[in-house]
């Protein structure tokens, strides 16, 4: 039909020249992760945690004996109850979706930013995968919201291929196994088999709260807690789900493109 | 506030049957007109579980609710009178083990060949907590005969970026003999985590079903909690939510036009369609914080009020110019129509005794619509367009969808006009062994949740009944005895989601 031929190029380029320059992201009015004061806390509350509905707030006692606010952002679900609950403004919402990090642990708030050692990790290079990562997706018992995001990835918008990182059908051409949902019973098996599919090197992104800690889901009869104990995960990107750009950040972070932006449960750049 | 948006708020009318009255009952009122809508179990009390018929009967007649002690753990089945209840009756019997005499297929549905479980999961003597035991077995699939029927299990693990199925096919070259899909991969046990948690959690929990069904969920959820607390949400928080349901409906339906062109390989169609579906996503991200419109309801209204005034109004006519353009472009595609019309055709009959649900039995000749057939939200006080085509193939199943992304423009254009200020939640407690059935025409068809409240105001069951959980069940008697090549046309034109069905 040449009337579409027309039509596309009638229509022009749609794809946002992020995040080459600073562009738009198309993620305007869309919440994070929220942000915390511990210092500004009021003694002995604990409204947030109590109304978590996933234990990613806790209260545990501190180094000087008082109690003190512990965040884990790998089980946040950014529900936004506990900026809702707060009653000292010391909890608010946030636009920090861009939440990828390769350590676990760099997701667990922590008060002092300077002392956290960059892991061995993190200095590792994808050196050779920078312009050409192929990806081998697995849903292990999402919600769809991850995939609806994952399929987002090459709409016009976004058009990932232009930042040279490709979805694969095979896990046999897979650098990155990236994964979505809680792993079920049923996926368990499935997962583990498409992992010992991929030739050395190979790589597992967790996406989405589901896969880094189980999130809502996560336990019960036919739930696991995520990739935790399955797989070992070289990239962890906490949300529900992870907008499209927060995805594409946390591809560009591993591959050593652009610095991780969050580091102690922070964002720093 | 008209009569009609109240009704969703009255009480289910339960009648209590005897067993072996059941498939009389139901005969009769197949016979009447009347309709089964689906079948779940509860604990009434420990160790007494209680089955639940919903049916009505009549097209606007208000839902009820047999309830029907087993004797001896075993009921008769009446799928053999309402085939729609076959895979109610086999998720009854795997997850609270109760046996339906003389079912046709009793075999394994939610819960995988190889559970070694010592008890059913919601059975109470089930350890809380406890993962199933699992050893990976096969699924029972006909005998095959002829030398040269093949059989192609594709999955669960495919191509592309899509959700988790076994797609069996039985074939002999091109042509598909039977196809299976093995489902419940995805079982995620959602219903049990709802026990016990408080109602704001348990909004958060139906968000996370069926995650391009975010809001639809938590609305049928947040209404049958608002029934069983008998309690009316503000005229604002209505009209919001009847916005917001809509524009769920709005980028689901733009994706899949962009799919469906991506199956009939029209590259341009594809990537019109998945733009239009982003920029949808990205108004719900500028209007609710969430793409996918989570984190706004609750029972009792909204979590915080919206301001979709002055720029959605003006940023929606934009679109809809666009839409139609689009939208009349693949109506005037011979290479695009031609793979659509006679491809998966769904008989009316099938479509009705088998349960299919939303666009797809519209489709097929059902002017059916729980917005206007049972109204919730604000919908009672709106004009509702209600497409309906007889076709039954899967270019009438595209074709209901166009019109109905015209009605929902439409009707959030009518909703911004019609928005007054005011208050957009009240308290919400619905009292201890209170119980609520709440719907939602979400954008694949009809949603419901049943709530059971406990002592604690908290729920001691919910069940839900997805739309893709009807449409999945009809899915495989449009691909019986067709192509190969028409396969992937077919199964676009359905636009299921495995989350929503497997939970």
């Amino acid at each position: 039909m040449p009337f579409w031929t027309f039509f596309g190029l009638q229509k022009g380029k749609a794809t946002t020249p992020w995040p080459r320059r600073d562009q738009a992201t198309g993620q305007e009015g869309v919440f994070g992760m929220p942000r915390f004061e511990p210092e500004r806390c009021a003694p002995e509350c604990s409204e947030c945690a109590a109304i978590c509905p996933t234990t990613a707030i806790t209260v545990q006692p501190g180094r000087n004996g008082k109690d003190r606010l512990a965040v884990d952002y790998g089980r946040c679900v950014v529900c936004q109850l506990c900026v809702e609950a707060c009653p000292a403004d010391a909890a608010h919402a946030s636009f920090d979706w861009a939440f990828g990090v390769r350590d676990r642990t760099q997701l667990i708030l922590s008060d002092d930013v300077a002392a956290i050692d960059e892991s061995p990790k993190e200095r590792q290079s994808q050196d050779g995968f920078r312009r050409s990562l192929h990806i081998r997706h697995v849903d292990a018992g999402s919600c769809n919201g991850c995939e609806s995001e994952l399929q987002a990835l090459n709409n016009p918008f976004y058009n990932l291929h232009r930042l040279g990182i490709f979805f694969t059908p095979s896990p046999r051409f897979a650098d990155l196994l990236l994964v979505t949902g809680p792993v079920t019973y049923a996926m368990h098996e499935p997962l583990r088999r498409a992992y010992e599919a991929m030739p050395a090197p190979r790589w597992v992104m967790a996406v989405g709260t589901c896969a880094v800690s189980g999130g809502v889901a996560g336990g019960g009869y036919a739930c696991g807690n995520g990739l935790e104990g399955v797989l070992p995960v070289d990239v962890y990107l906490p949300g529900c789900p992870p907008n499209p750009a927060a995805i594409i950040e946390a591809l560009l972070m591993f591959l050593g493109r652009i610095p991780q932006k969050v580091k102690g449960g922070r964002v720093v750049s | 506030m008209t009569a009609l948006a109240e009704s969703a708020l009255t009480a289910v009318e339960t009648i209590p049957i005897e067993p072996e009255n059941l498939p009389a009952a139901v005969g009769e009122l197949l016979r009447g007109g009347g309709r089964m809508q689906m079948a779940y179990a509860w604990y009434s009390a420990p160790g007494r579980p209680e089955l639940r018929y919903i049916g009505s009967r009549g097209q606007k007649e208000d839902f009820f609710m047999w309830r029907c002690v087993p004797r001896g753990g075993a009921v008769p089945s009446v799928t053999p009178i309402s085939p729609l209840l076959g895979w109610y009756e086999r998720e009854i019997a795997d997850l609270f083990g109760i046996e339906f005499l003389g079912h046709p297929e009793p075999k394994r549905l939610v819960l995988h060949e190889g559970v070694r479980s010592i008890a059913p999961p919601f059975d109470p003597a089930y350890p809380i907590d406890t993962p199933l035991p699992f050893e990976p077995a096969e699924s029972g699939l006909p005998e095959i005969e002829g030398p040269d029927v093949q059989r192609l299990p594709f999955g669960p693990v495919r191509a592309d970026v899509v959700e988790s199925v076994e797609l069996i096919f039985l074939y002999v070259g091109e042509r598909i003999l039977h196809f299976h899909p093995q489902l419940f991969f995805k079982h995620r046990g959602m219903e049990k985590r709802f026990e016990g948690r408080s109602l704001a959690h348990c909004a958060l929990l139906a968000e996370r079903v069926s995650g391009v069904g975010s809001f639809a969920h938590a609305l049928a959820f947040c209404q049958a909690v608002e029934q069983a607390a008998g309690l009316t949400v503000p005229p604002r928080a209505r009209m919001l939510r009847s916005l917001l349901a809509e524009l769920e409906r709005l980028y689901n339906h733009l994706h899949y036009f962009g799919h469906l062109a991506h199956t009939t390989t029209l590259k341009v169609g594809e990537a019109e369609g998945k733009l239009l579906e982003e920029r949808a996503k990205q108004i719900n991200g500028r209007l609710a914080g969430s793409r996918f419109l989570r984190g706004l309801l609750i029972p009792g209204g909204l979590r915080r009020d919206l301001d979709p005034t002055p720029w959605l109004s003006g940023e929606l006519e934009r679109m809809r110019e666009e839409i139609a353009v689009y939208l009349a472009m693949l109506e005037n595609t011979n290479s695009h129509l031609d793979r659509l019309m006679t491809t998966g055709i769904l008989a009316h009959e099938v479509a009705f005794d088998q349960g299919a649900t939303g666009p797809i039995q519209r489709a097929s000749g059902f002017d059916r619509d729980l917005r206007r057939d049972h109204p919730y939200a604000a919908y009672g006080e709106l004009p509702l367009v209600v497409p309906v085509m007889t076709a039954g193939d899967a270019h009438a199943r595209a074709q209901v969808r166009a019109a109905e992304v015209d009605a929902s423009v439409a009707l959030i254009q009518r909703i911004l006009l019609l928005l007054k200020d005011g208050p957009v939640r009240v308290e919400c407690s619905p009292p201890a062994y209170s119980e609520g059935l709440g719907w939602a025409e979400s954008p694949r068809g009809s949603l419901f949740y049943a709530v059971h409240i406990a002592a604690d105001g908290t729920p001691s069951r919910v069940k839900i009944k997805s739309p893709s959980f009807s449409n999945w069940r009809v899915f495989p008697f449009t691909v019986h005895d067709t192509n190969m090549m028409d396969y992937a046309i077919n199964e676009a034109s359905f636009g299921l989601t495995v989350a929503g069905c497997d939970r």
